[in-house]
């Protein structure tokens, strides 16, 4: 008998959650936790071809209403004035390790061969908005600046803060020169709203909504993001512990 | 029913079943909770590709204000029900708080979605990888053929109507030719052959990375929303069936049963020897 109370104490013990919780707060197990996207992403690597496409949808599966998320409207000084001149004034700085900085403006940006798309945005609370996108592939826009063979990264530096943190993301190689990254100027047909990100915003088909980083005022070619805002890759990331892959 | 009275020891349960059984375990107890967390985020479900705030959800678990305070309810397909105080709006520590599944189902308690996903996919990890080697053993070993797929004779009516007998008899254990009666091989098989491959390649359709390299995933399920409904309906499913389980395990005599679940060795009721 007793080894039949052991056993359901032990068992009943194991269930109760904050047990489970104070488990997963120590070093091993919390590392393990950290470490986990890391093996997902080479893992599905290992399995899944490079360079494929997210599915493409056709108009009549557009989302009635694309569901506006994060910030609506960045709150700079500096980006009222753009707002207000239609971004007319308006810069990208492509910089970092490109062996041709570059200052492209948005009448530039929309004369270079665009991509247009109609994509599944997934987000990572769990809802997804079919949208149409339009925009120039960023391997185009990193070709042209002529980009380091020693960079690893794409940094996005954005206009919209939350408090005194600047958004921010970075992505590897393979997803900045995956033929469906775009920097997107264009939204079901118009031109992007403030509220989805205008002047421009990062499509990064293959993750999650989080990494589809709005207000994109800079692109820099880095070869590592641990100096960088909190160094862990992304203003999510930082902030709350959300994975840097955010692939599934 | 005489279970507790001695008849022989007799082996039951692999190495294999034993060791994935309670790996399992662990694992299914961190997916349904930090599952539940993941759910929170969104605590609405549609079907097809697309699916947020302003479309039309076929199961919703909200919080609105009355009179009163503010109600708990869950909406499925347009019938409403008043869930105060488990779904919706419950209590913690005195707090009001509103959540769709409260704090002593989620991991962690306390709500972050960062969190949730990671132990999510850990227990992804354990569960895939002790899956799929367990799948692969047990037929290698012949464990789904011989013990989970039902026989011919077990299927022949008298014999059907024999089992359930014998089950609204609450009379379980049984020597014989084969491990588990016909109902517990059609539970087992539901649950080994069915939910579980069905909950694991749900998980992978609400990977965009996954979609994008094996878009058929989107056409087996219907789209992605779909998927993360179906995921939800079979985690439900697999529930009910650990409810069920586990009332069937304390009726057939919980010492034996977990210690043959534990040691493989199971006692058979006196007079029922071989
Ligand atoms: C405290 C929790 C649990 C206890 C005490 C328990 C106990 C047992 C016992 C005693 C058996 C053998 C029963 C027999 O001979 O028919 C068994 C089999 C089984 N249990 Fe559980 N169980 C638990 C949780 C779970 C969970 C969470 C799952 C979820 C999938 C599960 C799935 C199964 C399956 C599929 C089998 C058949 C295994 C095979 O033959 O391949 N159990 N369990």
């Amino acid at each position: 008998m007793t080894s039949r109370r052991t056993v359901l104490t032990g068992i009943g013990a194991c269930l109760m959650l904050p047990g489970c919780e104070r488990i997963g707060k120590t070093k091993p197990v919390h590392d393990l936790l950290y470490s986990l996207d890391g093996l997902t992403m080479r893992a599905q690597r290992l399995v899944t071809a490079r360079g494929a496409l997210a599915r493409e949808y056709t108009e009549a599966d557009l989302s009635p209403r694309f569901r506006v998320n994060g910030t609506r409207q960045p709150a700079s000084a500096d980006y009222a004035r753009h707002q207000k001149e239609g971004f007319a004034n308006w810069r990208l700085n492509v910089g970092g390790m490109v062996r041709r900085p570059l200052q492209i403006s948005l009448s530039d940006l929309r004369a270079m061969p665009t991509r247009t798309q109609i994509t599944r945005h997934d987000c990572v609370e769990g809802w997804s908005a079919i949208g149409q996108w339009t925009g120039v592939q960023l391997s185009r826009i990193l070709d042209f600046a002529r980009v380091s063979e020693r960079a690893k990264y794409v940094l996005f530096r954005c206009a919209d803060n939350y408090g005194d943190t600047p958004y921010y993301e970075t992505v590897d190689m393979i997803e900045a020169r995956h033929p469906q990254t775009i920097l997107a100027w264009g939204m079901n047909g118009d031109i992007l709203s403030v509220a989805h990100g205008a002047p421009l915003r990062l499509r990064s088909e293959r993750q999650l909504g989080y990494k589809h980083a709005k207000y994109v005022m800079g692109v820099e070619a880095i070869e590592s993001f641990a100096e960088i805002g909190g160094g862990k890759g992304g203003f999510w990331e930082d902030r709350s512990g959300y994975d840097w892959w955010a692939g599934i | 029913m005489s279970s507790n009275a001695k008849g022989p020891l007799v082996k039951r349960h692999r190495l294999s079943t034993r060791v994935w059984h309670w790996t399992n375990m662990v694992a299914i107890f961190l997916l349904i909770g930090s599952g539940a967390t993941i759910f929170n985020a969104h605590p609405r479900l549609y079907w097809g590709e697309y699916g947020a705030n302003f479309d039309p959800a076929w199961l919703v678990i909200d919080d609105r204000q009355s009179a009163t305070g503010p109600r708990g309810f869950v909406n499925i397909g347009g019938a409403e029900f008043d869930t105060t105080g488990v779904l919706g709006v419950f209590e913690k520590g005195g707090e009001t708080r509103m959540r769709a599944f409260p704090h002593w189902v989620t991991i962690p308690a306390e709500y972050s979605l960062s969190a949730g996903r990671r132990y999510h996919l850990l227990g992804a990890w354990i569960f895939g990888v002790a899956g799929f080697v367990y799948f692969f053993w047990s037929l290698f070993n012949r464990h789904i053929q011989r013990d989970l797929i039902p026989r011919k004779w077990q299927l022949t009516p008298a014999c059907v109507r024999a089992d359930i007998k014998n089950h609204i008899k609450l009379n379980f254990i049984h020597s014989g030719t084969e491990k588990y009666s016909l109902l517990q091989k059609l539970s087992y098989a539901g649950v080994i052959l069915v939910i579980l491959p069905v909950l694991v390649a749900t998980g992978l359709t609400m990977s965009p990375n996954m979609n994008a390299a094996w878009p058929w995933l989107l056409d087996i399920f219907g789209g992605r929303q779909s998927a993360r409904s179906l995921h939800f309906i079979a985690a439900f499913l697999l529930i009910a069936f650990i409810f069920v389980h586990l009332i069937l395990v304390v009726l057939a005599g919980p010492y034996n049963e977990i210690r043959s679940m534990i040691t493989g060795k199971l006692r058979l009721p006196a007079g029922d020897g071989r």
